[in-house]
């Protein structure tokens, strides 16, 4: 059976990972690779790193990291932040990354996810929707979570599939940093509408959040950044507790 | 010395950097003459099964692969190329192996099949030693290849399809040992083996 895949989210900023709530106090937490090496040894099924450096040498510092962790690291891994063209997507592949997540720059140009998933397979393209709630329904928001579309995030899910992205990374931009726990209904509409898989984040807190993202919401996969790095809670230990709560989970075998 | 082929579909860095980790030399090669020299060819793939037939043909690589003896190694697309016909694209392959790949039907359950899945074992084979259907392996695929007297292990996601095939000097995997972490690192290593003990299965 398909197992559901738990997914730590690192925060990259000029080669290092940082570590702060809100990309407020940023710390330095040290070497990308080690944090990695460490996450796939206690048994993360993928890992995505956001790259959230501003400057213009970004792009040279983010093919050499994903160059090493391609070397290190035998597991899958997703790479996102600030992704623009078709060009610069073959530079991430071909340094190692296996997928990469694309967010404001499909909303700007849809065509985006049409050119790179026929170039390069839609099991690379990932769509990053950051959505949040306004009465009854969700709105796209870009740039980090700082700007509104207008854009009806159920419609565009339906979308961002027709036009051949290969998964979803859904989060919940009014839960994201609260550890609250996953916003549920949106989970649920957004799998009501499309047939690819859907990674579910922000708002992870605890291990009955990822069970519920799984059970209620039928996300395919569970993300989260602060929760790992913190140690709040251990891989295993979540993979152990969804277990026994009937999820299909991977466990390492020895 | 193995040959890792090199044409438009190919998620090459990975594979090549699962050799490096395991201490292999290869060479990433889409010259015939170099493919000649080498001991065996992993043969890696991701995309549409279309334009990788489409740029294979280009290169002359389908018939040399249809003609060599030496141990082939399909991974993912690589694999499913191997057989003779696909509903991606209604694209003819290689004609290898029988059978015709199927779409997953979107309306039983997701597609692509991604993630990590057990497989189980129907017969025994060189390329499994040591592995067992305990074991998580990670897959990426909207197209799978059914089940026929070809399969040495078998998965299920919405039907059972084959997870591992082998023929003569030709084997297959669906998913990916490359990123499928220890337990892809030992499928490779017994692709090694096979090769150090002379190719044969």
């Amino acid at each position: 059976m398909l197992t559901k895949r738990i997914i730590p989210c690192l925060d990259i900023k000029d080669g290092r990972t940082v570590k702060g709530v809100n990309f407020v106090g940023l710390r330095d937490a040290g070497d990308p690779v080690e944090l990695a090496r460490r996450y796939s040894h206690e048994g993360a099924d993928e890992l995505v790193f956001l790259d959230i450096t501003a400057t213009k040498e970004k792009r040279k510092t983010l093919i050499e990291l994903v160059t090493r962790i391609a070397r290190e690291i035998n597991i899958p891994f997703t790479v996102g932040g600030g992704i623009r063209t078709v060009d610069e997507i073959g530079d991430i592949l071909k340094a190692g990354a296996d997928k990469v997540s694309l967010n404001s720059a499909i909303v700007k140009n849809p065509q985006l996810i049409t050119e790179a998933s026929d170039r390069f397979g839609s099991q690379a393209i990932v769509a990053a929707v950051d959505a949040k709630r306004t009465g009854d329904s969700w709105e796209v928001f870009v740039k980090g979570g700082s700007e509104p579309t207008g854009i009806d995030a159920l419609e565009w899910v339906e979308k961002v599939e027709a036009l051949g992205a290969g998964e979803i990374l859904l989060t919940s931009m009014d839960r994201d940093g609260t550890k609250s726990g996953f916003d549920i209904e949106l989970l649920r509409q957004v799998n009501k509408r499309v047939s690819i898989p859907v990674i579910a984040s922000g708002g992870a807190g605890q291990v009955d959040h990822c069970i519920e993202a799984v059970s209620a919401g039928n996300a395919d996969a569970v993300l989260a950044a602060s929760i790992f790095h913190f140690r709040e809670i251990e891989i295993s230990d979540l993979k152990k507790e969804m277990h026994l709560a009937k999820i299909p989970v991977r466990y390492p075998v020895v | 010395m193995i040959g890792i082929l090199n044409y438009r579909a190919g998620n090459l860095t990975s594979v090549s950097n699962a050799l490096d980790r395991l201490g292999a030399e290869y060479i990433i090669t889409d010259s015939i003459e170099e493919l000649d020299k080498s001991d065996a060819i992993l043969f890696p793939g991701v995309g549409h099964a279309a334009s990788a037939m489409e740029d294979l043909r280009a290169r002359g690589l389908d018939t040399w692969l249809k003609c060599t003896e030496k141990p082939v190694l399909g991974i993912c697309l690589g694999m499913q190329l191997l057989f003779e016909s696909t509903e991606e694209g209604n694209t003819e392959t290689l004609g290898l192996l029988p059978g015709r790949l199927q779409k997953f039907d979107p309306k039983k359950g997701k597609v692509p099949h991604m993630g990590w899945n057990r497989f189980k074992i129907l017969k025994d084979h060189p390329i499994l030693t040591s592995i067992d259907g305990r074991h998580f392996l990670y897959y990426v695929h909207g197209y799978y290849a059914p089940t026929n007297k070809y399969t040495l292990a078998s998965c299920n996601y919405i039907s059972d399809f084959s997870a591992v095939v082998a023929k003569d000097n030709f084997m297959g995997v669906q998913f990916h040992p490359e990123k499928s972490g220890n337990i892809g690192s030992m499928l490779l290593q017994n692709f090694l083996d096979i090769i150090q003990d002379g190719g044969q299965n």
